[in-house]
C-alpha cells in the first residue's frame, strides 16, 4: 500500500476542498530530499469532518500545513471552493485565509502570553478590519460564552492563567472568529487528559454544527479520530493507505497497515485479548529513501514481490471505502467506480 | 536470551510463609513548599507489591501519581520538600537513606523508565556508555563483559545492529529505540523493581504496543515486580495485575484488574471510564465529559476531593472525607466513597440524569408537541447543562 490514485476522489461539484496528488519536499542536506508527502489526493465535502491518522512521521501534519499553504506544497493542487490556492499568490492568497484557519496541538504555546485573550481572540477581526470596535467586543464575548469560557472573567487575563484545556477552548475561539469553511485542527487534544480531551471533542462538535464548519483532524488516536469523523484517512510514511468512513473502516479494514494500528490500540477492557499476532516490528523506514513499491512493504506481513515493483492504486472496496493494497483483506470491486475529473 | 546479567538467581517464590513483600508502603505523604503555602502532592498512600506482579496507577495530570513513584525512590529535591510515612523494600526501611545509600539502590535494586526517551538520555554521551555505566559502578564489571553484556542488552531490547549502535548517540535513533535504550539501562543490572512513568505517552500506538509487550517479556524472564503509572487506562486494562485510580494525592479506588473494570465502585473511575472514546461506539458518539477540574492541592476543598465534579453528589460529601475502605462483598476491592456506584443514592440520580437526557434527545416522543417541532425548537426539558471547565 501505501500508494496513489485518485479512484476515491468525488465529483468537484460536491465536494468543498479537494487535494490532488499532493507532493511536499524538503531540503534534506547533501543534495536529497525528503517526500513528506507524495501524491496524496482526498476530498472533503461542506460539512463533514476528514479524520488523518498514522503515526508520527507519515505525513498527517505536513498535509494539513499544505492545504494552508504553509509551506506551498511543491506539487499537486489544493482546491477550496473550485479556487486552486497553490495558483494564487499575494494579495489573492491572503485573501482566502479568513476562510482556513487552524489549531494547534500544543494550546499553551500557540498563545502569545504577553497578550490578554481579549486581543488574542479579537485580532483576526482587527487585520481584516471587520466592525466597529463596540461590535468586535460583542463577537469576541460571543465566540468565548460559545467555547465555554465567561468572557467577563476571562477578557483581560494573559495565557498563562488557564489550563490547557481552557487555552485550547479559546484557540479554538480565536480560530471561529471569522466564521471560516475549513478548520484544520493539527492534534488538538492529544496533550490533553482524557476527561478534557472528552470536553474538547464536544466543543468541536458543537462548534461544527454552530458555525457550519468543515473540518480536516489530525490525530494518532484511532479512538479520537473515530469519534469525530465522517470519513478516515491512514496515511504511512507520506501515502494514503486507505479511506473510507469510520464505521466500516474500523470494523473491516482492507489495509494491513489499518488492521496493525487498530491491533496495537490498548482497550480499556481487561477481557479484551491481546491482538499481539497483528503488531506491527521494527520502525517507520527513513522517508530519504523510501522503500520501492508500496511503501509499507518492510513491515507488511502479506508482502510479496509485485509489492516491491508496482505501487498499489486506490481501488475501490465497498460504500465510500478505497484501499491501496496488492493484497487488500477485502474483496475490491472488479471495476473500480471512476468519479475522477 | 544468553545475556550474563546478573538476573539475581532464581526468583524466590513469591508467597513463601514469612518472606517480607518486595515493596510496602505505608501512608505516605509529600508536600511541596510553594510560593502560595504548602502543596499536598501524595496524601497518605499505601500499597504494596510482590516480585512478578504489575500494579497500575492511573490518574489525570496532578494527581499525584508520578510524584508517588518518585517519593517512594527517593527521587525528589530534599529542599523543598517534606516527605513523611515508610518505604519498606524487602524487608528493609529505605525512606531514611542518604544520597550514598540510595546511590547503591537505584538502577541496583530498583530502577524508572522515564516518560520523555529523549530527556533521560543524555545526548552528549554514546548509548553504550550509558549502559555500562551503572553496571560498572554496581556490578563492578570489566570494560569489555559490560560492552558484552550491554550488547546482549540491547539485543533483548530488540534494537536492530546491537554492536552499531552501542556507539550510537541517542539523536540517531528514533523515539521508540531511544525507549529501548531507556529500558536497557533501566533493566542493565536486574532490578527487582520497575518503576515505569508513562513510559509509552511519547510513542506511538504502534510502537507503544512493542514496548509495552517488551516490558511484559522483560518482566517474566526476571520476576520483577513493576509500578506502571499513566493515564491511560487502556494501557494498565491489559497490563496490571492490579490497579490503584489516583485522584489529588489519594488512592480513591483500588482493586484487582478484572474486579476493577466489572464492579467500579468510585464515581471517579466510572466518569474517567465514561470520558475515553470508545472504538466500539459509532462514530459521532457524544462522549461523556468530566465537568470542572481537578482541585487546587494547596487549598483542597472541604470533605470528598472529587465532590465537586461528581454527578452523585450527596451533602454528607461536601462535609466529610471518605477513606480507602476495603468493599463488604470483597476485601481486595477498596474504595474511597461513601455513594458508591450500585448504592440506592447514586442509583437513584443516575435514572433522573438518565430520563433527563432522554427527553432531551427526543422531545417529541416525550412531550408529543401538537405541532411539528422545528428544529430551532428548545426542548420542553432542558437538557442538564454540560459543565466546562468553569473559571
Amino acid at each position: 500500500m501505501a500508494g496513489s490514485g485518485t479512484a476515491h476522489l468525488r465529483q468537484p461539484s460536491e465536494t468543498l476542498l479537494r487535494i490532488q496528488n499532493l507532493v511536499v519536499d524538503f531540503p534534506a542536506g547533501r543534495g536529497k530530499k525528503v517526500s513528506a508527502v507524495s501524491n496524496v489526493s482526498f476530498d472533503i465535502a461542506s460539512g463533514e469532518t476528514l479524520g488523518l491518522v498514522g503515526e508520527s512521521g507519515c505525513g498527517k501534519s505536513t498535509t494539513g500545513k499544505a492545504i494552508m499553504q504553509l509551506p506551498r506544497p511543491t506539487r499537486g493542487e489544493v482546491t477550496l471552493d473550485g479556487t486552486d490556492l497553490c495558483s494564487l499568490r499575494g494579495e489573492q492568497l491572503r485573501n482566502t485565509r479568513p476562510r482556513l484557519q487552524m489549531i494547534f496541538q500544543d494550546p499553551i504555546s500557540s498563545l502569545n502570553p504577553r497578550r490578554t485573550v481579549m486581543q488574542i481572540v479579537e485580532e483576526p477581526l482587527n487585520i481584516w478590519k471587520i466592525g466597529t470596535p463596540e461590535e468586535r467586543r460583542l463577537k469576541v464575548n460571543e465566540v468565548l460564552s460559545a467555547v465555554g469560557i465567561d468572557p467577563e472573567a476571562a477578557a483581560e487575563r494573559k495565557p498563562h492563567e488557564f489550563s490547557g484545556g481552557q487555552c485550547q477552548r479559546i484557540s479554538i475561539a480565536r480560530a471561529v472568529i471569522t466564521e471560516p469553511s475549513v478548520i484544520i485542527c493539527d492534534e488538538p487534544v492529544s496533550a490533553l487528559d482524557v476527561s478534557v480531551q472528552a470536553q474538547i471533542l464536544n466543543l468541536l462538535e458543537d462548534m461544527k454544527a454552530r458555525y457550519g464548519l468543515t473540518l480536516v483532524f489530525i490525530a494518532h488516536d484511532l479512538a479520537v479520530v473515530k469519534n469525530i469523523s465522517d470519513r478516515v484517512a491512514v496515511m504511512y510514511l507520506g501515502k494514503m493507505c486507505e479511506i473510507g468512513n469510520p464505521d466500516a473502516l474500523y470494523s473491516a479494514p482492507a489495509h494491513p497497515y489499518t488492521r496493525a494500528l487498530l491491533a496495537a490500540i490498548p482497550l480499556p477492557d481487561p477481557n479484551a485479548s491481546l491482538d499481539t499476532e497483528h503488531h506491527l516490528e521494527g520502525d517507520l523506514p527513513s522517508p530519504i529513501s523510501p522503500p520501492s513499491g508500496c511503501r509499507f512493504r518492510t513491515r507488511c506481513p502479506l508482502a510479496q514481490d509485485i509489492c516491491a515493483q508496482v505501487e498499489p492504486q486506490m481501488q475501490h472496496v465497498t460504500g465510500d471505502q478505497y484501499v491501496a493494497c496488492h493484497f487488500p483483506l477485502q474483496a475490491v470491486s472488479e471495476v473500480p467506480v471512476a468519479l475522477t475529473q | 536470551m544468553s545475556v550474563q546479567t546478573p538476573i539475581s538467581g532464581l526468583p524466590t517464590p513469591s508467597g513463601t510463609p514469612g518472606a517480607p513483600k518486595l515493596l510496602e508502603v505505608r501512608d505516605i505523604v509529600t508536600r511541596f513548599t510553594t510560593d502560595r503555602g504548602s502543596l499536598t502532592a501524595v496524601n497518605g498512600v499505601s500499597l504494596s507489591l510482590e516480585r512478578g506482579r504489575t500494579l497500575g496507577v492511573v490518574g489525570e495530570s496532578g494527581s499525584g501519581k508520578s510524584v508517588l513513584s518518585r517519593s517512594i525512590m527517593g527521587l525528589l529535591p530534599r529542599s523543598n520538600t517534606e516527605r513523611s510515612g515508610q518505604v519498606i523494600f524487602e524487608g528493609k526501611e529505605i525512606s531514611g537513606l542518604n544520597d550514598s545509600e540510595y546511590r547503591e539502590l537505584w538502577g541496583d535494586e530498583m530502577a524508572m523508565i522515564f516518560q520523555d526517551p529523549m530527556t533521560a538520555l543524555n545526548p552528549v554521551m554514546k548509548v553504550g556508555l550509558q549502559i555500562t555505566e551503572s553496571l560498572r559502578f554496581h556490578l563492578n564489571m570489566s570494560k569489555s563483559d559490560a560492552k558484552d553484556t550491554a550488547v546482549a542488552l540491547l539485543k533483548a531490547v530488540k534494537i536492530p545492529e546491537p554492536e552499531k549502535r552501542f556507539s550510537s548517540y541517542p539523536h540517531e535513533m528514533s523515539g521508540g529505540m531511544r525507549q529501548r535504550v531507556v529500558i536497557a539501562v533501566a533493566l542493565a543490572c536486574g532490578p527487582k523493581l520497575l518503576f515505569a512513568d508513562e513510559p509509552t505517552t511519547a510513542l506511538d500506538v504502534t510502537v507503544q504496543a512493542q514496548i509495552l509487550d517488551l516490558l511484559a517479556e522483560q518482566q517474566r524472564e526476571r520476576y520483577m515486580g513493576i509500578i506502571l503509572v499513566t493515564h491511560d487506562l487502556g494501557v494498565v486494562a491489559g497490563r496490571a495485575d492490579e490497579i490503584a485510580v489516583m485522584y489529588a494525592g489519594q488512592i480513591v479506588e483500588q482493586a484487582p484488574t478484572a474486579l476493577l473494570f466489572s464492579e467500579m465502585k468510585m464515581p471517579y473511575t466510572e466518569a474517567l471510564m465514561a470520558a475515553i472514546p470508545k472504538l466500539t461506539d459509532a462514530s459521532h458518539t457524544r462522549l461523556a465529559a468530566i465537568g470542572g477540574r481537578p482541585p487546587d492541592l494547596v487549598n483542597p476543598p472541604k470533605g470528598c476531593a472529587f465532590s465537586p465534579r461528581c454527578p452523585y453528589v450527596q451533602p454528607r460529601c461536601h462535609e466529610e472525607s471518605p477513606t480507602l475502605t476495603p468493599s463488604p462483598t470483597a476485601p481486595e476491592h477498596l474504595f474511597a466513597c461513601f455513594y458508591p456506584i450500585g448504592s440506592p443514592e447514586t442509583e437513584e440520580v443516575r435514572l433522573r440524569i438518565a430520563a433527563q437526557r432522554l427527553m432531551a434527545t427526543a422531545p417529541e416522543f416525550v412531550a408529543a408537541p401538537a405541532k411539528t417541532p422545528t428544529p430551532a425548537e428548545q426542548s420542553p426539558v432542558p437538557a442538564p447543562p454540560e459543565q466546562t471547565e468553569g473559571m
